[in-house]
């Protein structure tokens, strides 16, 4: 690539002193909103080193309740997502059915469950297992949130399952059809392997949106989740701001790398195969809305072509 | 089902509707300011986009909530509205919630327009180029008016999502939607299948006709390619 962009041509000696002049008068901008903050800051003693040193000096608030919350997260995030996988790829699939009313029963359920939101799903949960069911109280919470995690995300699932599925080569279908393997058996043997090798980078974005969306249990229905520790923490030593500061850095950290894992899957699939994309945009996961064809969600494509 | 005449059920949706609206606004805004960032010729400001979308993506939107509620407000004293005013609570925490929101789905914003802007074709940017027109020119009147066009449909979608978002806010008890549907379904226990369906149904209102209207609209608006 001669140009970095087609956006712009590439800079001349005059483009490179504006650019310079920018990046100053950027640079500054920069400085001044941190020097605000620090100021306000310094003005209320966020930045004493007796509110720091719980988190950062002291391995017992990791091992008592940073590190058992995040792992509390981690259980429900995973929990959610391998419950949600075969629920969602079972009504991805009945969504392709050939009868159509398998196809309308599944097509509302999904579409029911991308319209409304999590915490409305959680909350009815919550109350559900209280009413109806003898699960201790002390584990309702995980129960609720897994529950509104797996009816939302299951939904997604099932729409990235039907894309994947879509997306493979109509000849795949042929061939297996041209053996003689039943319709049950190509979508087994043929149709669903592929389909999921070409969702895994989709897959483990959903994930992030799962782990980032136990966070809700945790405000809402008091599951002891990552979240959650800064109430604790933060009665204890009466640091609210550093304690959220670092609880948002171990969010960030873990779900950047998850991040960081499908963007390597995703260009490791396209390595081994030549041609045309496969599977949604895991970019495009979070922004889930009823009607949204997530095959129309490639980068690059015009969206209705 | 007269039990749910006791409850300000409009009122709750209303509150949802204007965090959605003022929310999609400053995201608009805020999304396309970092969507430009993220092109910009200046790479101080590309690597801040960049820093933003990684780090705030990656956050869950409780947290922001919470830490604009906690934070901000209750611990640095920043606030968002007269404090004389008679609803200076409500109003507070309605906008911190906004402001929140805002911070979040920016995010997504800018991550779709910055895709709406690779469908418009190298051949465009070329041609506002070769006219001699410059970064700012190229990208305000040739590039992004089509962009805009061709994102009509994910930013549809970031809307929907927002709409759903927004039941966050109870988090820091702003009075809409689910922050009502917990109390009523703790105070109704005989009914939570009533409560849960006038919710349900509620939000599917509120986001089928968008998407159907904006579908409909992304339709019209796309360039034929």
């Amino acid at each position: 690539m001669s140009a970095p962009s087609v956006l712009y041509d590439a800079p001349g000696p005059k483009a490179r002193g504006r650019n310079v002049g920018y990046t100053a008068a950027f640079a500054l901008a920069l400085l001044a909103v941190a020097w605000v903050v620090y100021l306000k800051f310094d003005e209320k003693g966020q930045l004493d080193w007796t509110l720091w040193q719980p988190l950062l000096a002291d391995g017992r608030t990791w091992t008592e309740f940073l590190l058992p919350g995040l792992l509390n997260t981690l259980i429900a995030g995973a929990l959610a997502i391998v419950i949600a996988l075969p629920v969602g790829a079972i009504f991805g699939i009945a969504r392709l059915s050939d009868h159509a009313w398998i196809r309308t029963v599944a097509g509302t359920v999904v579409e029911f469950f991308r319209a409304i939101p999590v915490l409305i799903l959680m909350i009815f949960a919550n109350e559900f297992y209280f009413l109806f069911t003898d699960v201790p109280a002390d584990s309702r919470p995980l129960y609720a949130v897994v529950t509104g995690l797996v009816l939302y995300n299951a939904s997604v699932l099932a729409e990235v399952v039907r894309s994947g599925i879509l997306s493979l080569p109509k000849g795949q279908s042929e061939a297996a059809m041209a053996l003689g393997l039943r319709k049950t058996q190509t979508m087994l043997t043929i149709l669903l392997p592929q389909a999921v090798t070409a969702m895994l980078p989709a897959i483990v974005s959903q994930l992030v949106v799962v782990l980032k969306d136990t966070a809700l249990g945790g405000a809402i229905l008091g599951y002891e989740d990552l979240l959650i520790q800064y109430r604790v923490i933060s009665a204890n030593f009466a640091n609210t701001i550093p304690t959220l500061i670092v609880i948002a850095i171990i969010y960030i950290v873990v779900n950047f790398a998850l991040t960081q894992l499908a963007v390597w899957l995703e260009r490791w699939l396209r390595s081994r195969r030549r041609g045309a994309l496969t599977g949604p945009d895991p970019d495009m996961l979070e922004e889930q809305a009823p009607g949204l064809d997530l095959s129309d969600t490639r980068k690059g494509q015009p969206v209705s072509a | 089902m007269d039990f749910l005449s006791r409850y300000d059920l409009l009122g709750a949706f209303w509150v949802t509707v204007q965090l959605t609206v003022f929310s999609a606004i400053g995201s608009l805004v805020w999304g396309t300011v970092l969507a430009a960032m993220r092109v910009s010729p200046v790479p101080l400001m590309r690597s801040f986009g960049t820093a933003y979308i990684n780090l705030v993506r990656n956050t869950p939107l409780t947290l922001v909530i919470i830490g604009a509620s906690l934070g901000l407000y209750s611990t640095l004293g920043v606030a968002l509205v007269e404090r004389e005013s008679p609803t200076f609570i409500e109003d507070n925490n309605f906008w911190l919630a906004v402001l929140g929101l805002v911070v979040y789905t920016a995010t997504f914003v800018c991550e779709s327009i910055r895709s709406g802007i690779n469908t418009v074709p190298a051949g465009q940017a070329e041609a506002a180029r070769a006219l001699g027109l410059g970064f700012g020119q190229t990208l305000g009147i040739v590039v992004l008016p089509q962009a805009f066009r061709s994102v009509v449909a994910p930013l549809a979608s970031v809307l929907i999502a927002l709409t759903k978002n927004t039941t966050v806010a109870a988090a820091i008890g702003v009075a809409e939607a689910a922050g009502l549907m917990k109390e009523m379904i703790e105070n109704e226990s005989d009914k939570i299948l009533v409560v849960f369906g006038v919710f349900a149904v509620g939000f599917v209102l509120l986001t089928l006709p968008t998407g159907l209207l904006l579908g409909w609209v992304a339709k019209k608006m796309a360039v034929k390619r």
